[in-house]
Parts: C-alpha cells; structure tokens; sequence
C-alpha cells in the first residue's frame, strides 16, 4: 500500500528566504496528521508544493504513490485543498461553483455527492445563492465542499477554522472525522493546537523551514514534554537529589518537571528513602501547547 | 464532462452572465465610430472603386471589436482569478497546460465573434456590405481572435495588477489596432507609414478579414493568412510555455 504523502528532502527558497530547508515526511493512509507551527515556518509552502501550486526548488513528494510533477495529473486528482485564504469566484452560486469544480476533475453526474456535501456542510439554504452574498463562515464552507468534491483520499486542511464560528468549527470537525474514519487521510494545519491534540493521531512541527518534531501525539506529550508532579510531602522538603527537577513550591504543594514517567518511581523511591511521606500525588497532564512551547524554545 | 470541457463552459458563462458589459457595450461603441466617422468622411473619402466609405469601414469596425474583446476576455479572466485566488480552483486541478490553453482562447475568441456578428448585424441596415469570400472571412475572425486571445493569456499571466494590465491593452493593443488600417487604407499614407503598417500584424488580420467583404484588399489575403497564422503560431507556443512553467502562477 503506498503512503498518502511522502516527501523527500523538499527545498524551496523565497528570495532569501528558506521556506523549506530540506523537508522529509511520510504519512500512512488513514492518518489524521498534524502540521504545526509558528506563522512562517514553511506549512503552507509544503502544501503548496504537494498541490501543485508551487513548485520545489529540489527534493521529491509523492501523493498516493504518484509524483506531484512527473504524474501530477494522478497526483491531483487524489488530494483535496482546504485554502488558506478565504478565495471564491464572483460570478457563480454555490451549486455552480461545486458543479464547475467537479467537472474540472471529469467526473460527470456528481450531484448525489454534490448535495451530500451541500447538506453535510449546512449549505443547503445557500445552494442557489452568489457566492458574494455569503458571510465569511459560509464561503468558508464552500471551500471544504470544493475540496471534498471529488472524493479524495487525502485531504489537507491548511488552517480551516481560522475566524470561524464554534458550530461551524464542531460541525466541520465531525464530517471531516467521519472522512478519516471511512479511511480518508487528513492533514491539517492550525494554530488552535487544542484542536491538533484532539484530532491528530501523530503530528509534525515546523520551524524556518526545518521539521523539529515529528511524533505520534501521545509520544509527543508524553516524551518531549515530560512528566508534571504535584506533591504535599510531610515534612515538606526535597531530598538535594531531586531539588533540581522543582520547578514550584506553592501553598505546601511542590512540582516536580521529571523527563518521563519512567522517573516517578525512581522520584518516589529517593522520598522513601529520606523518610519524607507523600501526603497527596497528582500527576499533571502537559498539553499540546507545553510542547510547542517547548519545542520552539529548544531549536 | 470532462476538465477541458468544464473550463470552456465556464470561461463563456463567465462573459456571458455579464453580457451586457461584454457583449452589447462594444457593439454600441462600434456602432457610435460607425455613425460618426460616416457622418464625417463619407461624400469625402472612397478607398476601394465603388464602395463606399460607410460600407468599408463596417468590417473593420467589427474586426477591430472582435480584436480587443477577445484580449479583454482572457487577460481579464485571468487577472481576476489572480488578484483574488481563485485561480488556485483551476491549479489544484489535473487540467494541462494544453488544456488550459485552449480552453482560455477559445472562450476569448467565442466572445469576439460575438461581439464582431453583433457589429456587422447592428450595422447591416445602415451600410451595404458583402460578403463575397466568406471562408476567408472566418478564417481572419478565428485567427485575429486565437491571437488576441493567446495575447491577453500572455498579458494575464504577466500582469501583477490591474494597471499593468491596462497599460499593455492602452499602449499596445489599442494602438495596434487603430493602426491598422481600420479606418482608411494604408495604401493612402506616405510610404514610410506604409512600410511600418505592414510591421504591424494587426493590419492583416484587418485587411484579410476586409478581403473576405470586398474581394479586395491592400495584401494578398494568402500573405496576410501566412503572417496571422505565423503570429498565431509564435503567441500560442509563448503562451503555452508559460503555462507550463508555471510563470507566476506556481510560486
């Protein structure tokens, strides 16, 4: 089975800027991965060159198995693009523009899928209206539908809930966990990271053009950000062994930055030892952001 | 339908949901040079023996229309699509170059045999005017519009803002095509404009097109279908090329 996407030592220069400084990354169909980072770091600019709306400077990527140059027509048709920007045609309505879109990729007698989406998207009030009259969450919908209209088994989402409302962003959500879990491969970019953390299955972060992390997300959370430990101690002092993982003493409560959760019972141990009893233990669940945080500060 | 297909149909939607502006405002603006210049030279000027001044300058006027609609047409389509993104809905697609193309210039050209049809129509029961080689006709009006048409692609692609567009269209193709012998004969200027008329490939695409009226023209119409279909053949390639290199288009 091929990967959805692989690619291999991908550069692309801006000028003088290095948008992507050697890129290589494989994603398994069925994934929901995460692209990470900060404005700048070069997400865009990869998905432009796997879309074929850029071109690399040099290195190779693949969709499917296809090269998106050599074989861009394959390629093409088996990826979908969430934009970035908030683009649309002036002169159609919703059901022009979703019925123009499929016929780009010749498929013909699209309109069961075509008013699927329409529905699964809340557009149905909105199918016969110009695409000017639409607010901002509405064209935003339309975007997804474009992408989607011709069934792609890889989708990639390039920021699609940037300004836009909850119920759009939880309804958005949903259909595109329902496309994952019938075996769709989603990628997404976004910078509310509550969102990669909940919907990512492994993730990728970029810095200046340089992938500085890349990790299922558990193992992100688990290994990059380490371990939180809140402790009432009795009496309330660390043996000197530990003293350097403090990193808080608060109220009676002291919290321990161990590296992983193999630490905790080597941390209990050293109490034992010191005969200093643990009143209370709260492990504290590191979040996504802590890692990015972490992972931005570190390169 | 199939992609080509697909962009074809929606390149002529495109002008024709806004035909009012695309198609009818030209062929009043025709019609307004043709009532004017009528007016004015008509008992004073004759260019070929026994036709007179309205009814020559009739093919030219629907020429020259022809012409700058077709250039309007895909420079504007594609300038449009790349100030405000939307272009990307065609570049995400597995669409070729060669399909892009086509698509963009015979859209372009299909609104200027409209808007040239509408001129010679709207003028029909103002001047007599025959039609005594019609195939030569049609060969001119599709050639002069694939060729404006691959011009304004070129243009389209090249142009980062509407300015520059409209300095290529007002310093280029306007000029050009007043030039060229829509409104008089070049065979009437000085020989040294003569001479420059004929650098001019507008002018045969003009004066060919006039021969298919009149059987009569200042160039052999085989020399003025050898120089258009030259120039075709030079702007496609161009055009093409850039569409395959993807010339700030895929940047």
């Amino acid at each position: 089975m091929p990967l959805a996407i692989e690619v291999n030592q991908v550069h692309k220069r801006f000028a003088a800027v290095r948008a992507l400084d050697g890129v290589s990354l494989e994603i398994s169909q069925g994934e929901f991965f995460g692209l990470l980072g900060p404005n700048g770091a070069g997400k865009t600019t990869l998905i432009s060159v796997l879309a074929g709306l850029a071109r690399a400077d040099s290195g190779r990527l693949r969709v499917m198995g296809y090269d998106v140059v050599t074989q861009y027509q394959h390629a093409r048709r088996l990826i979908g693009v969430v934009p970035q920007e908030l683009v649309f045609d002036p002169f159609f309505t919703v059901r022009e523009t979703l019925r123009i879109q499929s016929g780009y990729f010749g498929l013909r007698d699209n309109d069961v899928w075509i008013d699927e989406i329409i529905e699964r998207l809340d557009l149905t009030d909105k199918a016969y209206a110009n695409m000017r009259q639409l607010s901002g969450g509405m064209k935003r919908r339309v975007l997804v539908a474009q992408a989607l209209v011709h069934k792609p088994p890889v989708i990639i989402l390039d920021e699609p809930t940037a300004g836009v409302d909850v119920e759009l962003r939880q309804g958005l959500w949903r259909f595109v966990r329902e496309l994952n879990q019938a075996g769709h491969t989603v990628v997404l970019t976004t910078h509310y990271l509550e969102e990669a953390e909940a919907l990512c299955n492994r993730i990728a972060m970029l810095k200046q053009g340089l992938i500085v992390a890349l990790d299922t997300t558990r193992n992100l959370l688990c290994e990059v950000a380490g371990v939180r430990l809140r402790l009432r101690l009795a009496p309330d002092r660390l043996p000197e062994s530990l003293a350097a993982y403090a990193v808080a003493h608060d109220g009676g409560s002291r919290i321990l930055a161990l590296d992983s959760y193999a630490q905790i019972e080597n941390a209990l141990a050293q109490l034992r030892a010191q005969r200093i009893e643990v009143q209370e233990l709260e492990v504290l669940q590191a979040d996504l952001e802590d890692v990015f945080v972490q992972m931005m500060r570190r390169q | 339908m199939s992609g080509f297909r697909t962009l074809l149909y929606k390149e002529l939607l495109r002008f024709w949901k806004v035909s009012f502006q695309t198609i009818a405002a030209p062929i009043l603006s025709a019609l307004l040079y043709l009532l004017i210049f009528s007016h004015a030279l008509e008992s004073r000027v004759q260019v070929f023996p026994g036709v007179v001044y309205t009814s020559f300058l009739v093919p030219g006027l629907a020429m020259m229309s022809l012409l700058q609609n077709a250039f309007a047409n895909s420079s504007s389509s594609l300038i449009q699509s790349k100030i405000t993104g939307n272009i990307i809905f065609v570049l995400l697609t597995p669409l070729s170059p060669l399909e892009i193309f086509t698509a963009y210039v015979l859209a372009a050209a299909a609104r200027g045999v409209l808007v040239g049809l509408g001129v010679l129509l709207a003028t029909a029961g103002l001047a007599h005017v025959p039609l005594q080689h019609p195939l030569w006709a049609l060969a001119f009006a599709l050639l002069g519009g694939g060729i404006l048409a691959a011009l304004g692609i070129i243009a389209g692609i090249w142009a980062d803002k509407f300015d520059q567009l409209a300095a290529f269209q007002n310093f280029i193709i306007i000029p050009l095509t007043f030039l060229a012998g829509v409104f008089y004969s070049v065979r009437s200027l000085p020989a040294f404009w003569q001479h420059a008329s004929h650098l001019n490939p507008f002018f045969y695409m003009v004066d060919g097109f006039r021969y298919g009226f009149f059987g009569a023209a200042d160039v052999a119409p085989h020399v003025s279908l050898a120089a258009v279909a030259g120039c075709f053949i030079a702007l496609s390639t161009l055009s093409l090329r850039l569409l395959q290199t993807g010339y700030k288009l895929r940047n």
